[in-house]
């Protein structure tokens, strides 16, 4: 800043303006933290305990094994496993349809168990091994699941795709796919807006009857 | 979401401990806790992580079966000892959420749900539950899937749970834990009706833990029936849920347990019905008398006029799978 004012300008503006202008800063970065802060720390950083906003801040160590990978890392507890695999490990084939356990859309597998991505923190998931959609074909060899669901047309956008076909390979593990009635009762925690559903049903009876592993 | 503190107390005295502090929560599988922490509902301070504790076994004690604050629903609703000797149990669970959601919920925290009245849900909203003294948005507003019975004019919300059906027709108990030391509260005493206090879902004390649930051995095995009924088949909370035990000699009944979901701030016994059953021969005729009986009393508030007809007619069902009689 300072070197963009020509010495020659008025001493006294110069001064008034950066003086202001670092009062202003200083005091709408105070209210901004306020605002996003909650009420016992207001007092603290008023009171300039910023040791306090570091301790309540603080981001917690996990290690996670993502599709084989192993990951060291350091996040805020608020952070949902969902987040945690979009934005930090870049992993976007798990879908947000709702991000409040409704639609199915972030369904990954934890230790080998189907659950909603978004409504689990990622600090309760420290130490355990997810697979995600990105985890399941063999390099170039897709999953049968897979298969199946491009063979069946069990999708039209795609955007529900990822969350069904991890719950339906973990509906065929878990013994759940004995008979159309019981596969539509055990897929239901998976919405599908642009209901491919018969599809979707078709593909999981095939790689159930066709007895490969999944 | 509210930024909060995340603590792991090593042992079970030292999450009483940490539960004792101000702005703590405990956090089990989160299904309920971190939806409405994302939508500003509650904003705990502090979550306080139980999923390590010891907590998950379901075994057989003196007189009945014990099962664990932590065991997770999938499991209870599978598990060889519920699905041979408490059916009703199994299938009330396998009526809930869906098969992720299931391998995330565990039994203490499916008891400590919250409503799903979408007033409480809305922050913009009133709602006694949710903000005391701001009113009750549901009462003259949206109140289809509302109370039937017990409701206050604070209040007309309905506790959400399938699972605690059960567990109030098998007289089960809640085991819990505090500074003080464990006690046990009988089920049809756990929940409370809104009152002046709908804030208060339930009658546990702040600080206390809860360790497991303890259902009597009974001779339902056999006749026992989780009926409900919702919007679509699948993955939606009850409008109206029945369950139904019977234990029978020849074609009497000899004792009979009856409950209802979605009607009332609490799982919803049914007593005065049961009294109806028991004597009496299996027939559609004596479940009617006993869902005529059940309704005595019942309240609507305009979108859950219907209630008045499917809650009957869903007991009789219920009666009639769990009887044998379809
Ligand atoms: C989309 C959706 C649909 C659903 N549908 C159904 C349904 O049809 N039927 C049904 O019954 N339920 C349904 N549920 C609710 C689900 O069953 C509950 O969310 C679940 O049982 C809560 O268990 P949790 O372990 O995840 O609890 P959490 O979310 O971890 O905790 C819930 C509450 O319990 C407290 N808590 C947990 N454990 C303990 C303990 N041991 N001692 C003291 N306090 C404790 C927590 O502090 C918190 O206040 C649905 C949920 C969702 C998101
Ligand atoms: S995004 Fe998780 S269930 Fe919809
Ligand atoms: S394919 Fe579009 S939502 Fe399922």
């Amino acid at each position: 800043m300072k070197s963009k004012n020509p010495p020659e300008e008025p001493a006294h503006e110069n001064n008034f303006l950066e003086s202001s202008r670092r009062d202003f800063l200083k005091h709408s970065g105070l209210l901004t933290a306020i605002a996003l802060t909650p009420a016992p720390l207001v007092s603290a950083a008023q009171k300039g305990f910023d040791e306090k906003i570091a301790d309540l801040y603080e981001k917690v160590p996990v290690s996670l094994e993502v599709n084989g990978v192993k990951h060291q890392l350091s996040i805020e507890p608020r952070v949902t496993l969902l987040d945690l695999l979009r934005e930090q490990l870049e992993l976007t084939g798990t879908k947000k349809g709702c991000d409040h356990g409704q639609c199915g859309a972030c369904t990954v597998h934890v230790d080998g168990h189907r659950v909603n991505s978004c409504l689990t923190l990622g600090v309760l998931v420290s130490g355990k091994k997810i697979t995600t959609i990105e985890g399941l074909a063999k390099g170039d060899q897709l999953h049968p699941m897979q298969e199946a669901f491009i063979k069946h047309d069990g999708f039209q956008c795609g955007y529900c795709t990822p969350g069904q076909i991890m719950s339906a390979v973990a509906c065929i593990r878990e013994g759940h796919a004995n008979s159309e009635h019981e596969i539509r009762e055990y897929m239901s925690g998976n919405i599908c807006r642009c209901g491919a559903y018969p599809n979707i049903v078709n593909a999981i009876q095939e790689v159930k009857e066709g007895g490969q592993p999944v | 979401m509210k930024q909060f503190q995340y603590s792991r107390p090593a042992t079970q005295q030292a999450v009483i401990d940490a539960i004792n502090k101000p702005g703590a929560k405990i956090i089990a599988g989160g299904t309920n806790l971190v939806d409405l922490m994302k939508r500003g509902v509650t904003a705990p301070d502090k979550l306080i992580d139980i999923n390590h504790l010891p907590l998950k076994n379901i075994a057989p004690v003196k007189g009945g079966l014990h099962i664990g604050a932590l065991a997770l629903n999938s499991v209870v609703s599978e598990n060889k000892l519920v699905v041979a000797q408490q059916p009703l149990l199994s299938m009330a669970l396998k009526a809930g959420a869906s098969p992720q959601l299931r391998n995330m919920a565990t039994v203490g925290g499916n008891i400590l749900q919250r409503t799903r009245c979408a007033y409480f849900y809305d922050t913009t909203m009133p709602c006694n539950k949710r903000e005391p003294g701001s009113g009750c948005g549901a009462i003259g507003g949206y109140n289809r899937m509302h109370a039937i019975f017990g409701a206050s004019d604070k209040c007309i919300a309905v506790h959400p749970s399938d699972m605690c059906v059960a567990l109030v027709a098998l007289d089960a108990t809640v085991i819990v834990q505090s500074k003080k030391g464990t006690r046990r509260i009988p089920f049809a005493d756990f929940h409370r009706l809104p009152g002046e206090h709908p804030d208060l879902d339930n009658n546990l004390a702040a600080g206390e833990l809860i360790l497991g649930v303890e259902i009597p051995d009974n001779n339902f095995a056999k006749n026992s029936y989780y009926l409900k009924i919702r919007d679509r088949q699948s993955y939606a909370f009850a409008l109206v849920s029945v369950a139904a035990s019977l234990e029978l000699e020849g074609n009497t009944i000899k004792n009979a347990r009856l409950a209802m979901g979605g009607v009332a701030h609490k799982p919803w016994r049914l007593v005065e019905a049961e009294k109806a059953l028991i004597g009496k021969p299996v027939s559609a005729e004596t479940f009617n008398i006993a869902a005529q009986i059940a309704i005595q009393g019942a309240k609507t508030y305009g979108g859950n006029d219907f209630k008045l007809k499917l809650a009957p007619a869903t007991i009789t069902e219920a009666l009639k799978h769990a009887s044998g009689l379809v």
